[in-house]
């Protein structure tokens, strides 16, 4: 009997470290977001943030140069997006750039040595010129998204040539032979490990579906979404939840999703951050296909794509909201475009059939 | 009012824990006791400010009166009565009501000389109360962090913080306690329908007896548990249920601030799929 008393003890002794050894320890730190009882709140865990804030230290701006003097049209050859600056300020911003993208190959990572810095032979340099236009069409036309704080290059390269966190589209995994790959039902990184669908992506951020999955009626009496369908909006939810380290009650009050009444203000910045999203690949990523090598496609020949990890990367508001775009203006809005850049079309503000379609609900 | 035959000798003095014999006297069926008294404060106080909270609320639409818990921001101290103060008295009042109860459970059964069965079991369920309003809050360092008393107000507070943790179902302790809960359904369905069958069979038989019983569940399941055994395992699936619903409410925050799906990372890592 004693002995079997120390086995049961050493045994469930043994359970329970198993089980609290996998946890954290109190307190957490927490933050309120919705009216006090109704559990719309954030609970972090202060390793966490002191991670978070390690992760996201801006860098020291260069010094400012007056927008005065020649424009580098002028002096530069082949300058298509940035030549109405002045030549101080294009080389303050390629300095720059350098610095964001590729500190360790310098300006050759882009202009080859010996060329000039005219010659287009790098698709580096073509990128760049592309993702310049991006980021100042982010600025201009999707303040709802970028706010004040605006993007900069820095915001998801972080000094690495292609930002740590992109996507491309997913040819889903092995299956038995006969067997439908159902896109879902093993562990989703996309979807925070969970079983959801293994590429939300491509439905919600390439794709122009709407994620409007809650009936209206107490019983679905036509049309509507499948239950598959409606968990490719769970996986993207699950995807904004790990690339903003927040979880659902940041944005919604969970007793009703869809009700935009009842949702909080950041919900409406990231209705337009899906927008801002689907342009940036479809108008932006999506064309440089045809021109990059095959070591910078997918499985599948795509291109590597943004979604809202890439530039979040973990936080609420990237680099924690710091202000980038402040010291370098020439950013925050579209440069004179080329004749054929794409950054002319009108941009997706929403207009009024939009805000009717947020103010009825279901999009989520 | 008048008592059954048998009942006047259970009536017997003594076995209370606090007031000598004080308050031990019988109203009616009712034994008072020292922690009958601070029970009915308790109830009587708590209801009464649930109430007030009503009226100061904007609706008396039974099903969306609600009494919040203070903001976060004032954390583990204390809040004005109209700013979740009125939460605060009445968790005071709700937990002081439960635990004379048990209590005076314990006075009862020390009268009449059987074990501590009851209150043991009826303190689980205040331990999850327990858990759900104050340990869990004092961990996480604020009183707000509680559900709030209303109805549907609870329910959507229930909702949210399974949302806090992005999908609860991958709690692995939620999945126990909800587990212990069906079992404690079926189990209860299942004896529940055994005694009916033998003790209300159709008109013209006699009432079985246990050996109808345990041939009933042998040819069903192959096994029975017993009379007895039926009870101890009634009482092991529900303390069960009671105890796994105060763990996975208290892991959730304090112990474990991401989300569930991601604690399985530990599964997926395991050597044995390399």
């Amino acid at each position: 009997m004693k002995t079997l008393t120390t086995k049961l003890f050493a045994t469930v002794g043994l359970g329970t470290a198993l089980l609290l050894g996998g946890c954290e320890m109190p307190p957490p730190e927490s933050t309120q977001w919705g009216y006090r009882g109704t559990g719309m709140e954030g609970l972090y865990n202060p390793d966490t943030l002191n991670e978070l804030d390690a992760n996201n230290i801006v860098p020291e701006a260069l010094p400012a140069v007056p927008a005065v003097g020649p424009k580098s049209k002028d002096v530069y050859q082949n300058v298509q997006v940035l030549g109405d600056l002045s030549v101080g300020e294009f080389t303050r911003l390629m300095a720059a750039i350098t610095e964001w993208v590729s500190p360790e190959e310098g300006c050759n990572y882009c202009h080859v040595a010996g060329e000039g810095f005219a010659a287009d032979t790098l698709y580096t340099k073509k990128v760049a010129r592309v993702m310049i236009q991006m980021t100042q069409n982010a600025n201009e036309n999707w303040s709802q998204h970028v706010g004040g704080a605006g993007v900069t290059c820095y915001t998801c390269h972080r000094g690495k040539n292609v930002p740590e966190y992109v996507w491309n589209i997913n040819p889903g995994h092995k299956v038995a032979g006969g067997m439908k790959n159902q896109m879902q039902n093993v562990s989703s990184v996309a979807a925070g490990l969970s079983s959801l669908p293994v590429d939300p992506f491509t439905p919600y951020l390439l794709d122009a579906r709407n994620g409007r999955h809650a009936g209206t009626t107490a019983l679905r009496d036509e049309g509507g979404v499948s239950l598959k369908e409606s968990e490719w909006g769970y996986s993207l939810m699950m995807h904004f939840s790990s690339a903003l380290g927040v979880n659902c009650t940041y944005c919604h009050n969970s007793r009703a999703f869809s009700r935009w009444e009842e949702s909080s203000p950041q919900r409406v910045t990231a209705w337009h951050g899906i927008r801002m999203v689907r342009e940036m690949n479809n108008d932006y990523v999506d064309p440089t296909t045809d021109w990059l090598p095959p070591h910078r496609l997918g499985k599948l020949g795509d291109a590597q794509k943004v979604n809202c990890e890439t530039c979040h990367q973990g936080a609420y508001k990237p680099l924690l909201g710091a202000n980038m775009i402040k010291d370098y203006p020439n950013l925050a809005r579209l440069a004179q475009p080329e004749p054929e850049a794409p950054a002319e079309e009108a941009s997706e503000i929403p207009e009024a059939n939009d805000m009717a379609d947020m103010a009825t609900g279901g999009d989520q | 009012m008048s008592m059954m035959s048998f009942e006047k000798k259970y009536r017997v003095r003594g076995g209370t824990l606090l007031g000598g014999d004080l308050f031990d006297f019988w109203v009616g069926p009712f034994y008072v006791g020292f922690f009958g008294i601070t029970t009915l404060f308790f109830a009587v106080t708590g209801t009464a400010l649930i109430f007030y909270g009503a009226a100061l609320g904007d609706t008396w639409n039974i099903w969306r009166i609600n009494i919040a818990p203070p903001d976060l921001s004032y954390g583990l101290g204390l809040a004005p009565l109209k700013e979740g103060g009125l939460w605060q008295i009445i968790t005071i009042c709700a937990t002081g009501a439960f635990v004379s109860w048990i209590l005076r459970q314990v006075e009862i059964s020390r009268k009449l000389g059987m074990g501590l069965h009851v209150p043991f079991a009826f303190s689980f369920a205040v331990l999850a109360y327990v858990t759900l309003v104050i340990i869990r809050p004092m961990l996480l360092g604020a009183w707000g962090h509680g559900f709030p008393y209303g109805i549907m107000s609870h329910l959507d507070w229930v909702s949210n913080v399974g949302y806090q943790f992005l999908h609860f179902h991958y709690n692995p302790a939620h999945m126990l306690a909800v587990t212990f809960f069906f079992t404690t359904a079926l189990a209860l369905s299942m004896h529940g329908s055994l005694i009916l069958m033998a003790t209300n069979p159709r008109a013209g038989e006699t009432v079985k007896t246990g050996e109808h019983e345990n041939t009933y569940f042998r040819d069903d399941i192959g096994y029975s548990i017993g009379a007895l055994g039926i009870h101890r395992l009634g009482t092991f699936v529900a303390i069960s249920a009671a105890f796994w619903s105060a763990v996975c409410i208290v892991l959730s925050g304090p112990f474990w601030t991401k989300g569930w799906p991601e604690w399985w990372n530990w599964w997926l890592t395991l050597p044995i799929w390399y």
